[in-house]
């Protein structure tokens, strides 16, 4: 049985506390007024140059040559979507279109906090996800390495609640326009907006917080019973397998509605955010992302436990093994990262590319440098067998593939939440630092709730002795 | 000098793995052990040192994606700079994207093929090659393992051979 330590109860703790309290300053500091963005960007004098009204970019480039060494020919540049509210008003005179450009500019430092509260929440609420689904496929395909690993798996599993309704939460607040995340939402845009009303049988808002409902209470309730039914197993009669098959069928139900549902959930939560664009790969993009992060997760938490002696039965080829599915989906993520990327760049088409324009302008270093983070790291540093099996290796790994696949999930949504307007400043790690804690301590309680090995498992002798 | 080889044949990998323990623990030297489909753990309990041929196709792998590179950027960006399509062949990199494909080929293609053709030499295979086994039944249900004499007392080898369950024990003279 694992016990919390009360060090570990307190650090979470304290991560909650700092992150709360820089989440409130980083709501108070958002400014509220036209006057207060005017000030703010009178005051970084020069940096205000860079971020001109986005209606100036055409000149801009067109006396800049060198501009052409982006990746996309410069004179698809000016088709951004987001400029599409300035470039309708370009014949009025000079003030009014600098009001609006600084209302531009208020809008999205308004929705900075709200948006580093989004991408943090469903940071930490796809972990869990991730590592549910890895959990289902345990069972479904009998496996004979994992179950040890199970009550870990489970543990991860236990944050799938709470954190799914903090992101409902923040849907409703986002339905109730408390703030700007889903620009579908504001009533005015979509009057205005033929692309946007010809969707809007599908993106409305009580659809979209039925939807909502229906995934995460889906996912909740078929965690619930396959951990119900897991613990029940332990206390089963020796050869008594019902609950084992009852799980393996509950387990490839699951996989069957999280397939679709964790589609619909990734057009609905994320790429609704870009409600002019669309990418059919996008759900098995997003699926990959949380895959890989959920099985990180589970070797780092498999590692920690590990090292303070409460998995003995966890051996080097668990980790292994773990380590050969972060390296393996790790490449996954990057060929639907490559695939969706290539497909666009390459056809070019304005409605399409406009994505990744804006991406590539304001987030090179992001948007490159995470697939240095979630490729080129995890392949160079656990190619070799041997690595795989050092712990350190494997958690210093994990933890790069974790920040890369923060930096995916906050590429995905800035750009459409608050475009050039980005810094990863004291809302994001505040927010990072809130749902961190309380990640750690929900799943480390849940930790406590059961033994650590899951005794009657038909696999599990097969597990303990498990060797590569 | 013409050496002595012994050849105890076995008729279970099991067997077979408790007789290579035995016989390292006695300090035999084992020569060859021939067998019809792969014993797991035999190279263990045998002391072999580990492959090195996955190193090799790593090595093949970034010569196919230098290749790749050098190939593309001189025929698309330096040779003949063509506008096909609208593609920018201004630089490698503005380009790129459209050379991943190719690279991600030929990467796999020299790692795979150069490897499989270290494997050939490494362990001298090719067409019309003279098979090497001693005994035709090892590439069926029987375990071969060849141990040689050099200055051991040959009954006592034989002996101690029979004692980890040889089914057959004979006494080669290699010429």
């Amino acid at each position: 049985m694992y016990t919390l330590s009360s060090k570990l109860k307190l650090f979470s703790i304290i991560l909650m506390a700092v992150g709360l309290i820089g989440l409130a300053i980083g709501f108070i500091v958002a400014p509220s007024t036209i006057e207060e963005v005017k000030e703010m960007v009178a005051s970084h004098d020069g940096h205000g140059e860079s971020h001109a009204a986005p209606g100036q970019i055409k000149s801009d480039l067109s006396e800049d040559p060198d501009q052409g060494l982006e990746f996309v020919p410069s004179e698809h540049e000016v088709q951004t979507g987001r400029t599409d509210d300035n470039q309708t008003q370009l014949g009025t005179n000079v003030d009014d279109h600098e009001n609006e450009h600084y209302e531009h500019i208020l809008h999205q430092l308004q929705n900075k906090p709200w948006a580093a509260l989004y991408v943090a929440a469903f940071f930490f609420f796809m972990i869990p996800l991730g590592v549910l689904v890895f959990y289902a496929i345990q069972w479904a395909s009998q496996s004979g390495w994992s179950p040890v690993l199970f009550r870990v798996m489970e543990g991860i599993t236990s944050y799938l609640l709470p954190g799914g309704v903090i992101i409902f939460v923040l849907l409703v607040l986002s339905g109730l326009h408390l703030n700007h995340l889903f620009i579908w939402m504001d009533p005015e845009v979509v009057e205005n907006d033929a692309i946007i009303r010809n969707k809007s049988g599908y993106l409305n808002v009580p659809f979209f917080l039925i939807r909502a409902a229906i995934y995460i209470a889906g996912w909740a309730i078929f965690r619930h019973f396959l951990v119900k039914n897991s613990n029940r197993l332990d206390e089963a009669e020796p050869n008594d397998l019902y609950y084992f098959k009852k799980n393996f069928k509950l387990a490839a139900g699951f996989l069957v509605f999280f397939i679709v549902t964790e589609s619909m959930m990734s057009w609905d939560w994320i790429m609704s955010l870009d409600p002019h664009w669309f990418s059919t790969l996008f759900g098995w993009y997003v699926f990959a992302s949380m895959f890989v992060s959920g099985i990180t997760m589970i070797a780092l938490v498999s590692i920690y436990l590990k090292s303070r002696g409460f998995l003995p039965f966890v051996n080097d080829s668990h980790i292994h093994d773990l380590a050969k599915f972060m390296f393996g989906i790790s490449i996954f993520w990057t060929y639907l990262w490559f695939s969706q990327f290539m497909l666009i760049w390459y056809s070019n088409i304005p409605e399409e590319v406009t994505y990744f324009v804006s991406r590539i302008e304001d987030y090179g270093i992001l948007f490159f440098g995470m697939v240095v983070l979630n490729f080129l790291f995890p392949v160079l540093l656990l190619m070799n067998s041997d690595f795989k099996r050092v712990n350190w290796f494997v958690v210093m790994t994990g933890l790069v593939i974790l920040l890369g696949h923060y930096i995916d999930i906050y590429v995905m949504v800035m750009p459409a939440t608050v475009g050039e307007s980005w810094f990863i400043g004291l809302s994001e790690i505040s927010s990072l630092l809130f749902f961190g804690g309380l990640f750690i301590f929900v799943v480390f309680t849940s930790l406590t709730k059961a033994p650590l090995l899951a005794r009657r498992n038909p696999f599990i002798k097969e597990s303990e002795h498990f060797h590569y | 000098m013409a050496s002595k080889v012994i050849h105890a044949i076995y008729t279970d990998d099991d067997l077979l793995l408790q007789a290579v323990k035995q016989v390292r623990e006695a300090r035999y030297h084992i020569g060859e052990i021939y067998t019809p489909f792969p014993v797991h753990g035999l190279d263990k309990a045998m002391g072999l040192a580990p492959t090195r041929l996955a190193i090799t196709s790593f090595m093949y792998g970034v010569v196919g994606f230098t290749v790749a590179v050098v190939m593309m950027n001189y025929m698309m960006i330096e040779d003949w700079p063509m506008d096909i399509g609208g593609k920018p062949s201004f630089s490698f990199l503005q380009n790129m994207p459209a050379f991943v494909p190719i690279m991600f080929e030929l990467t796999v293609f020299f790692a795979a093929h150069l490897m499989v053709i270290t494997f050939f030499l490494r362990s001298k295979l090719w067409p019309f090659k003279a098979a090497e086994n001693p005994d035709v039944r090892t590439t069926d249900d029987h375990f071969l393992m060849e141990i040689e004499v050099a200055n051991h007392n040959t009954k006592d080898l034989t002996d101690f051979l029979y004692q980890t369950g040889a089914s057959e024990i004979k006494l080669i003279d290699n010429k």
